[in-house]
């Protein structure tokens, strides 16, 4: 039992190490695992759902302003990018960050074809992002049906 | 014995992303505050019994509804600047141009750094900026306010008490029956009347707190482990 947990741990945490290392989480998810406790067990998934349906929400209106060829409302497309960013932000999630600045800017130049570009961009992100994590977060669930506790994983 | 729970400092949280609440919200939980989300500005209004055009024009309006206000005892407004409506920094123009809660400190929060943006809520009498993402880290900004609201309860307490003579009444023991309870945390030396005029009601609160605390055995401190290191830390 013991060999069992202590491998999935060791996993666990090489896996949330490479999360970092590769450029999907930054400090900020840290920040936000600092604030999960006995009182709120569930906070860091309550707040990744939040986000990923924030995501859907935002790419949608993105894709639904930029499809209207011609006349196209970049200030609309605009707000939305505003709000993706600031949410992956509040979240760690640094690669949809950083392209939300690119199509942030974008945006203000009516760039059509660059927003395009990032907003299909984006929505891998995103996509790719929710997946780790979710491998992440079975792993979390393994070591403590394993009878294990999750590691804190220092990431420096 | 409600009383612990209602001496907790209490943050009216104001942001119009259900996301940037729900981080508010537990950043400040962890930080041992009792917390009341709003998602706009004139709810935040609205939450502490400011109604549009009513309160400023009523010198009484603390006499004229207190049922309104019995509940309402926020120590901190936290809000978000960019929001649709009322802006965060409309709401702090608002509750510095009202005489009842000019004295609650508020803290604007922005995921802009635009400097022009974070000198005029300065000016305009924001006690703090916070650019988003907020962190715990930040939070230990406002332990200071947090001290100081308690310090001064305890400190009005030992200085009104001599003077009241007469006029102590502890058959209030129930704090829903006090009016407004400001817990202004500007200098102890800038007396205000309105904070005068509070601070009467809030201090017969107090001392029976104390009273009934040290009787029971009790230390109101107890229920804020937090703020006993602080203290000595300062």
């Amino acid at each position: 039992m013991d060999a069992l947990v202590a491998q999935l741990q060791m996993q666990f945490r090489d896996y949330t190490i490479s999360l970092y290392q590769q450029g999907f989480l930054d400090d900020q998810f840290t920040e936000l695992k600092k604030l999960q406790d006995d009182a709120s067990p569930d906070f860091v998934a309550e707040v990744l759902s939040l986000f990923f349906e924030d995501c859907v929400k935002l790419i949608g209106n993105m894709a639904r302003a930029l499809d209207q060829k011609g006349t196209v409302d970049f200030n609309q497309v605009g707000a939305s990018v505003h709000q993706l960013k600031g949410s992956s932000s509040s979240v760690g999630a640094k690669r949809v960050k950083g392209l939300c600045v690119s199509f942030k800017e974008f945006c203000e130049a009516k760039n059509y074809e660059g927003c395009v570009r990032c907003l299909q961009q984006v929505d891998i992100e995103y996509k790719t992002l929710q997946t780790k994590l979710q491998d992440m977060f079975n792993l979390e669930k393994q070591i403590i049906e394993a009878g294990g506790r999750v590691p804190q994983v220092d990431i420096n | 014995m409600g009383m612990a729970a209602e001496s907790q400092f209490h943050v009216l949280a104001v942001d119009d992303s259900l996301f940037d609440r729900k981080l508010i919200e537990r950043l400040l939980q962890k930080s041992s505050c009792q917390v009341t989300t709003v998602d706009s500005g004139s709810k935040a209004l609205e939450f502490l019994g400011l109604r549009e055009g009513i309160e400023r024009n009523h010198p009484n309006a603390l006499s004229t509804s207190p049922k309104l206000h019995q509940e309402v005892e926020v120590n901190l407004i936290i809000t978000d600047y960019c929001m649709p409506g009322m802006t965060g920094y409309d709401l702090l123009k608002k509750v510095k141009e009202s005489s009842a809660f000019k004295n609650i400190p508020v803290v604007i929060m922005s995921s802009e750094n635009v400097p022009a943006r974070i000198s005029r809520c300065l000016e305009e009498g924001a006690e703090e900026f916070f650019l988003k993402p907020v962190r715990l880290a930040d939070l230990n900004k406002l332990k200071p306010h947090m001290m100081k609201a308690k310090l001064k309860n305890q400190k009005l307490e030992e200085i009104e008490r001599p003077s009241k003579g007469a006029n102590v009444e502890p058959e209030i023991k129930d704090s829903t029956e006090i009016g407004i309870k400001m817990l202004p945390l500007q200098s102890e030396f800038e007396p205000k009347q309105l904070h005068l005029q509070v601070v009467q009601q809030e201090e017969q609160t107090l001392s029976n707190n104390k009273r009934k605390s040290m009787e029971e055995g009790l230390s109101a401190d107890r229920t804020r482990p937090r703020f006993d290191g602080i203290t000595t830390a300062v």
